[in-house]
This record gives C-alpha cells, sequence and structure tokens, in this order.
C-alpha cells in the first residue's frame, strides 16, 4: 500500500505554487495483518471492514490480489463498443476474499471516511488500520474517532530524474495507482479524448480505473481533475 | 510478455496501455510488438486490458475497409480485440522483473504482495521503527519510469557507508550478497523492474543529514526516486517528524497513518474472553 503514499498534486510541485488547493476529495482507508501475528480469521475480517465501508458509499474498494470494484473483462463481445457496463461490483471484491491481502476503501469527502473509521475502531477487529491522505486531515480524523496514531509516514516528493516525468494533470491521474497499473501514456489519451469530447470524464475515469489492480483508484478526484483540466463545469 | 502475430489487428489499444512505453506498432510487419528490454513483465497490457476474442481476419478486413474510407474507428480505448497479448514463461533472472513489477504477485522474501514491504502500515504489531528512529522508504522507479537494479546499487552502496541499517524484510535486501556494503547480486543488475524499495533506518536526529545523502544521491541515477520518511508518535499520537520536515523545507502534505488499532491474536482473544466473562 506505499502505492497510495505518492499521490501527486501541486504540493509536491517542483516550482510549488505558494498556497496549493488542499485535495479535498482523496481519502483512503486500507486494513492489512502481518503473518502470525494477528491473521487469525482475517477473510472474516477483511470482509467486515470493507462491509463497513460500503455503509459509507466509498468511490471504489479493492482487494490487492485480486482487484477493485471496477475491474477488465474477458469476455466482452463487440457490443460492448456501444453499450459499456461500467457499473461497479463491490460484492465480488469482497466474495472473493481469499487470505492475506491488504483490502481498502476510497472515499471522496472527509465526513465519511470519518464516520467509517468510528466504526472501525468499534468493531474492534485486530488488524492494523491506516489512513492514506493528507496527514493533517488524517490527524483531525484521528483526534475527531478518539484515537492516538501510532505511526505516520510522510511522503516527500519526487527527486532524481525529474525529467522524465510527465506533466503535473497527467501525473495526478496516474499517480492515483502508485503501482504504475495506470500508464502515463493512457491517461494523456484519456485526457485528449475527453477534450475532444469523444468521451465523457466520467467514462475516461473508469476506463482508468480498471488497470489499478488493487481499487484505489479515486474515480471522483480522476474526473474532478480531467474536467479542470479540460474547463468542463464542475 | 509477448504479443502473437497471427492474432494482433495492429489496432494499437495496446500501445499507450503500457507503463514503461514498451509496446509500439512495427511497420515492417503491420503488427504490435514489444520491446524486450524495456518491458518490466508488469502484466498491466495483460491482465489490465478487456479482451473480445474476435477473428483477427475478421477484423483486419474491417479495418483496412474503414481505413479505406478514411473512416475513424472509435473503439473502446481498452480492450484487446482478438486476445493477442501472451504471457510467457519467466526464467532467471528475468523473472525478477515481475516480482517487482506485478503488484499480483508477493514477493517470496516478505510474502508480501505489490513492492513486498509493510514498512510503518503494521507497525502497531511488528513495532518496526520504535520511537527515536525513522524509516525511510526509498523507492527507485516510481512513478511510471522504472529502474535498473544497477542504478539502486549505485544508492545502496553509498547508504551502506553512511552506517544506516537495511530492513531485513525487504525484497531488495534479500537479493543483496552483502548487505552491509549495500551490494545486489550481480546476475540481476541489468534487470529493468517498474519500481522498487529500499527501507533503511536511524535514530530521528539523522533525518536531515540522510535526507541531504538521499537528494544528493539522486542526481547520479537514471531514473526517478520516491522518498517516503515515517516515525512512532508519542503516547498521545504526536510526532516530531512533521516538524523537522517542515524545517527542511521538504513537502510533507500527504501521508499515512498507522491508527494503532492492530492488535496480536492471543491480546485478543484474552481481551475478548475477560469480555465474555
Amino acid at each position: 500500500m506505499t502505492n497510495t503514499l505518492h499521490r501527486y498534486s501541486e504540493h509536491y510541485a517542483f516550482a510549488a505554487p505558494p498556497h496549493p488547493e488542499p485535495i479535498r476529495d482523496d481519502y483512503i482507508v486500507f486494513a492489512m495483518a502481518s503473518r502470525g501475528i494477528n491473521d487469525d480469521n482475517l477473510v472474516e475480517k477483511f470482509q467486515t471492514f470493507l462491509r463497513l465501508a460500503l455503509k459509507h458509499e466509498p468511490v471504489n474498494i479493492g482487494d490487492a490480489t485480486k482487484g477493485g470494484s471496477i475491474r477488465p473483462r474477458q469476455d466482452l463481445n463487440p457490443l460492448a463498443h456501444w453499450r459499456r457496463d461500467h457499473r461497479p461490483d463491490p460484492e465480488r471484491v469482497i466474495a472473493e476474499i481469499d487470505g492475506h491481502t491488504t483490502v481498502a476503501a476510497v472515499f471522496d469527502n472527509y465526513e465519511a471516511m470519518e464516520k467509517f473509521v468510528e466504526e472501525i475502531k468499534a468493531a474492534h477487529l485486530g488488524i492494523s488500520i491506516n489512513i492514506s491522505a493528507p496527514i493533517d486531515e488524517a490527524k483531525r480524523c484521528c483526534d475527531d474517532a478518539g484515537i492516538a496514531r501510532h505511526s505516520v509516514e510522510y511522503s516527500i516528493g519526487f527527486s532524481g530524474r525529474v525529467d522524465k516525468l510527465p506533466e503535473a494533470t497527467t501525473l495526478e491521474l496516474s499517480t492515483m495507482c502508485g503501482h504504475g497499473m495506470v500508464s502515463a501514456n493512457f491517461a494523456k489519451k484519456m485526457l485528449e479524448w475527453v477534450r475532444e469530447n469523444r468521451r465523457t470524464p466520467e467514462e475516461a475515469a473508469r476506463y482508468m480505473a480498471r488497470f489499478c489492480s488493487c481499487g484505489v483508484f479515486n474515480i471522483t478526484r480522476a474526473e474532478r481533475i480531467m474536467k479542470r483540466a479540460c474547463n468542463i463545469k464542475y | 510478455m509477448k504479443i502473437d502475430p497471427d492474432k494482433c489487428v495492429a489496432c494499437g489499444n495496446c500501445v499507450p496501455i503500457c507503463p514503461v512505453g514498451a509496446i509500439s506498432i512495427e511497420p515492417a510487419i503491420g503488427r504490435a510488438t514489444i520491446n524486450t528490454d524495456e518491458c518490466v513483465e508488469c502484466f498491466t497490457c495483460y491482465r489490465g486490458m478487456s479482451k473480445e476474442h474476435l477473428n483477427p481476419l475478421m477484423v483486419r478486413a474491417v479495418r483496412r475497409v474503414a481505413k479505406l474510407f478514411r473512416f475513424r474507428f472509435d473503439p473502446e480505448p481498452d480492450i484487446c480485440p482478438t486476445d493477442a497479448i501472451v504471457p510467457q514463461e519467466l526464467a532467471w533472472p528475468r523473472i525478477v522483473r515481475r516480482a517487482f513489477s506485478d503488484p499480483q504477485v508477493p514477493h517470496e522474501s516478505t510474502g508480501i504482495h505489490g513492492r513486498g514491504t509493510a514498512e510503518v502500515k503494521t507497525n502497531d504489531v511488528t513495532h518496526r521503527v520504535k520511537e527515536g528512529e525513522a524509516g525511510f522508504v526509498v523507492e527507485f522507479g516510481r512513478p511510471g519510469v522504472g529502474a535498473r537494479f544497477r542504478d539502486i546499487q549505485r544508492i545502496t552502496t553509498v547508504l551502506a557507508k553512511l552506517g544506516v541499517e537495511f530492513e531485513e524484510n525487504n525484497p531488495v535486501a534479500s537479493l543483496m550478497t552483502d548487505r552491509s556494503r549495500g551490494v545486489i547480486r550481480e546476475d540481476i543488475l541489468n534487470e529493468k523492474i517498474l519500481s522498487a524499495i529500499v527501507e533503511i533506518k536511524a535514530p530521528t536526529e539523522r533525518v536531515p543529514a540522510v535526507l541531504q545523502s538521499i537528494r544528493d544521491l539522486a542526481r547520479e541515477v537514471d531514473t526517478v526516486i520516491s522518498v517516503g520518511v515515517s516515525a512512532r508518535c508519542d503516547s498521545v499520537g504526536n510526532d516530531l517528524l512533521g516538524r523537522i520536515l517542515a524545517q527542511e523545507g521538504y513537502p510533507a502534505y500527504r501521508g499515512k497513518t498507522n491508527l494503532g488499532l492492530g492488535q496480536p491474536t492471543e491480546i485478543q482473544n484474552s481481551e475478548n474472553a475477560e469480555v465474555r466473562k
């Protein structure tokens, strides 16, 4: 789940603006366990985690070994080019959990994350729970839920051959799959398609989400980024 | 990974899908091909694309007619119409590429998927990073650039000289032949991977010096490096690290917070027994 750590935003720009816009639609809560320490009844605990998450309407959920709620299909027919089913399938994610993995829920608002964290605390699952979000927002959530943070990990951005990176908007989209499964070239292509009105931002976000193999791609944020970049009202 | 020339219809959908740009349409044969030296075996093209299993002859005929009339066919961008992408049996050392690039393959050394690291995500039960310590997660090749082990070794050998402690339970450390010198086994040095994480630990007061060293070293490699720094919070949930990073001018906006809700099974069982009583 380091794959949620380095999500690019203006805060990490190489010439950062003095007051970057806060990210208020990208909060991830994920769970994992350690072998031989707290991994008993793991499938049941992960399923409980995701079921509780669903009550708060996450924009995506995922199992790192199987995929997210929007996945590629191996059985399409040519009608898919005209009538594609873009609906997420969260029940499939829950049903297919079969052991050690990392499960994640992505929320597009603070309130949903905070309520979910309160419920998770009350559920006493005994597995490790983490928030991946702006650090201050995660701290506020912990304070609101009466939790003393155990550990923190800060992303301090990119260095080295940063000249090899794509431009900022593409990077914002592609880094929402930190494993790199949403390629920069594909993100660029989707931006162009939205700009040319060949696809809607909603469709383009779902194409990209299918490549994120652990379900942490934030569809709502991707739509917002593309609408902003293409001057579409949102 | 390979693209079957008998099935490929050169629709080009897979070209932008590849995270490292290793796929292109070869004009001489009119088929998509993969540059095997650049391919990191991440399986994104194979697993991420939806499939239709159409007859290649039929698809080529339709495409030829459309091309003749200059029609722009606007297909779904994430579909391989003829299921032409074929995984290949990988042997050592190439198999290392997949281990570090395909997030759905668990690392043998740690049993963890993705990049195979737990960092502070399970620190509430593993206590890997203790109070007074800082954990560093130095990731090579991310986002979307890729890295060769030769570049990773250039950094690990210098880090070793700085006297930092490499995390033992880490996929890159498991491939080192001499951890005290940060030396990685020779036969994989030219292998390209999508990303790999080196984890080190140092006392909190050394955070500025270690980060400066990483920043300086980053200029010497032919890839991108993403860095994360972690710390254990105190009993009321505060940490010193944020202040140190701010003082040093690092953009520490986003991060992960371990809520401390994990509990070893025996403690949880005894607590549950108490509640039942």
